[in-house]
């Protein structure tokens, strides 16, 4: 197990020692801003149209502002990880290091978790950067912290998700951009097949609907903890993260 | 240490690697000697575990590579022909992340880094971010990585390549000086980087064991059949190229005369002499006496190719491709 720390770790100074998680942060803390902005502006102006028209609408800041936000949260991280995923193994491979981590006394599997775990707390940085605009919601309202909190749950399992598709996806290829293209393309086909089977009942789109990453988080951002959707999003992860070892193993074969 | 019988390394349509074995004592220096292209790198990277053999076994410290890849990768230094070096990190930060990766604990890494760095004379860049070094200090980084968790056996692909002369030979003095220790494999094309460092030579052509021989063995042979190139004009008149070549066979210890290309009327010939006769004096004693005009004498080194077909007693040119020679690998005595 030590060594996949010594991998996560290494992954997370390259990481900061380039402008990608600098970049990346910034990117999401700003849309995040911005949605989180509109969100809030809308309640508000919500707010007052109700109290102008007498009525006594329930306002609520935890559905009508922090669960859509969420939404909107997943779907930036949709396009963000394609960013941090294109690196892990397309680099390594670039450059011949991965032949230094295949000769060292560690597993297959050690590399490959160090390497998700690296990507994984990137992940977590990039999110934190929302939690300013949280903390606003706190010094100016009552919003019930619970949801929130599972909320970010979900966030965190749908992200891990993603991440380990693309460090499958990073393993195929030497190029980054091919990698993070590929990865950007599979995100967008969930997103999309989400959207598309939403509403519909029929035999596939059910079957597609139950598959779908994005539809699984929905429960998380209403704040339900529902065990399937976490056994979901964890058997997908160690689904992708096997189809990985698999496909590093094979590069003993091609190489 | 090292025992490698019948490898193959098959890929889809190619084989890399035929049919090669060979053994390496503890504590020597063996040399991988071949064309590029030949399986050397293929070989290397089945000892270090980096690829799995298609037939035969290969053993490191009585560990075989498919068996016990782990206890294999412990006992193994390995500097591949590009040194795998990150460009974002800095020396010193590389070399703990590689000891810490090699088993080194926490406590002794530190202490460990230091060593190599100053053995590998890298002191200087310690803090440097290995994207900015030049090519040989990369390369000395790349030594060093290979030795820090002084591993039983190193395994060495072209570790001089790209080298200036100076660095050459700091880093062959470097290898003499791990050798006792140390059981060394080191890959070439360079055959005088084998005489220097190697104690004995593996030759592998196209695949192929072509002989694995000691070095004095092999230069020996080598020696014996040194070319000599000849270049004659005339003082009177024009030459018979027949006549002249005649007259050359005749100088004792001679065994063999080809002519050659000769520009503006002068003749050019390659003298191969009998092993162990060194006839250029003969030879230019022959030239003046018969009254022409000696306009060069010099020795001319057998290329490496040269050196296979003498080896293996082929007698064609390389043809390339897939095709192997057709003579058994035994070495065979000239």
């Amino acid at each position: 197990m030590k060594n996949t720390w010594i991998i996560c770790r290494k992954e997370l100074k390259s990481y900061f020692a380039s402008p990608i998680a600098y970049l990346l942060m910034a990117f999401f803390a700003l849309i995040f801003g911005f949605g989180f902005y509109t969100a809030t502006r809308d309640f508000v102006r919500f707010g007052f149209m109700a109290q102008m028209q007498g009525r006594n609408m329930p306002m609520n800041v935890n559905e009508q502002v922090i669960r859509p936000l969420l939404g909107f949260a997943s779907t930036v991280a949709l396009f963000l990880i394609p960013m941090i995923t294109m690196r892990l193994f397309a680099e390594e491979k670039k450059t011949g290091t991965i032949e230094l981590l295949m000769t060292s006394p560690v597993y297959d599997w050690e590399i490959i978790l160090g390497k998700w775990l690296g990507a994984l707390l990137l992940y977590l940085c990039v999110l934190a950067m929302s939690g300013i605009n949280i903390a606003m919601l706190f010094a100016f309202g009552k919003p019930d912290w619970k949801p929130i909190l599972i909320g970010y749950l979900g966030l965190i399992l749908q992200g891990g998700t993603l991440l380990a598709i693309g460090a499958f996806i990073s393993t195929t290829t030497k190029n980054q951009i091919i990698a993070g293209g590929v990865t950007f393309f599979v995100c967008l086909l969930l997103w999309l097949l989400s959207w598309f089977t939403a509403f519909d009942s029929t035999g596939y789109a059910s079957v597609v609907n139950y598959l779908s990453i994005v539809t699984h988080f929905e429960g998380f951002a209403k704040g339900v903890l529902d065990s399937k959707d976490v056994i979901f999003y964890l058997s997908m992860i160690f689904f992708s993260l096997f189809m990985t070892s698999r496909s590093m193993e094979s590069l003993r074969w091609r190489a | 240490m090292i025992k490698v019988q019948g490898l193959t390394k098959r890929y889809a349509r190619t084989v890399a690697v035929d049919n090669i074995s060979f053994e390496v004592e503890k504590g020597q220096i063996v040399g991988f000697l071949g064309p590029n292209g030949a399986g050397k790198t293929t070989t290397m990277r089945v000892l270090t575990c980096f690829l799995p053999p298609t037939a035969g076994t290969a053993t490191v410290a009585g560990f075989d590579v498919l068996e016990n890849p782990h206890e294999v990768k412990k006992r193994i230094g390995y500097l591949p022909e590009t040194p795998p070096l990150y460009p974002e990190m800095e020396v010193s930060e590389y070399l703990t992340f590689v000891g810490r990766l090699k088993g080194i604990s926490s406590a002794d890494v530190d202490r460990r880094v230091g060593e190599v760095t100053e053995r590998c004379a890298v002191g200087d860049v310690r803090n440097k971010l290995i994207g900015k070094l030049s090519k040989g200090y990369r390369q000395r980084v790349g030594l060093a990585q290979a030795i820090i968790h002084n591993p039983d056996v190193l395994i060495l692909d072209e570790p001089t390549s790209g080298l200036d002369p100076k660095q050459i030979i700091e880093t062959r003095e470097l290898i003499k000086h791990l050798s006792g220790d140390h059981t060394i494999i080191l890959s070439t094309h360079i055959l005088s980087e084998v005489e220097h460092s190697c104690q004995r030579v593996v030759i592998i052509n196209q695949g192929k064991l072509v002989a694995t021989d000691s070095v004095e063995n092999l230069t020996n042979r080598l020696r014996g059949a040194e070319a000599v190139a000849l270049e004659i004009a005339s003082s009177n008149g024009p030459l018979d190229p027949a006549v002249v070549q005649q007259q050359l066979e005749q100088v004792s210890g001679v065994s063999r005369v080809l002519p050659r290309e000769a520009k503006d009327g002068r003749l050019a010939f390659e003298v191969e002499s009998l092993q162990g006769r060194h006839v250029r004096a003969d030879l230019a004693r022959a030239v003046v006496h018969a009254g022409w005009n000696l306009n060069e004498l010099r020795a001319v080194g057998l290329s490496l190719e040269e050196i296979f077909l003498q080896l293996t007693d082929v007698g064609q040119a390389s043809t390339g491709g897939l095709q192997a020679p057709s003579s058994d690998p035994a070495p065979k005595e000239p």
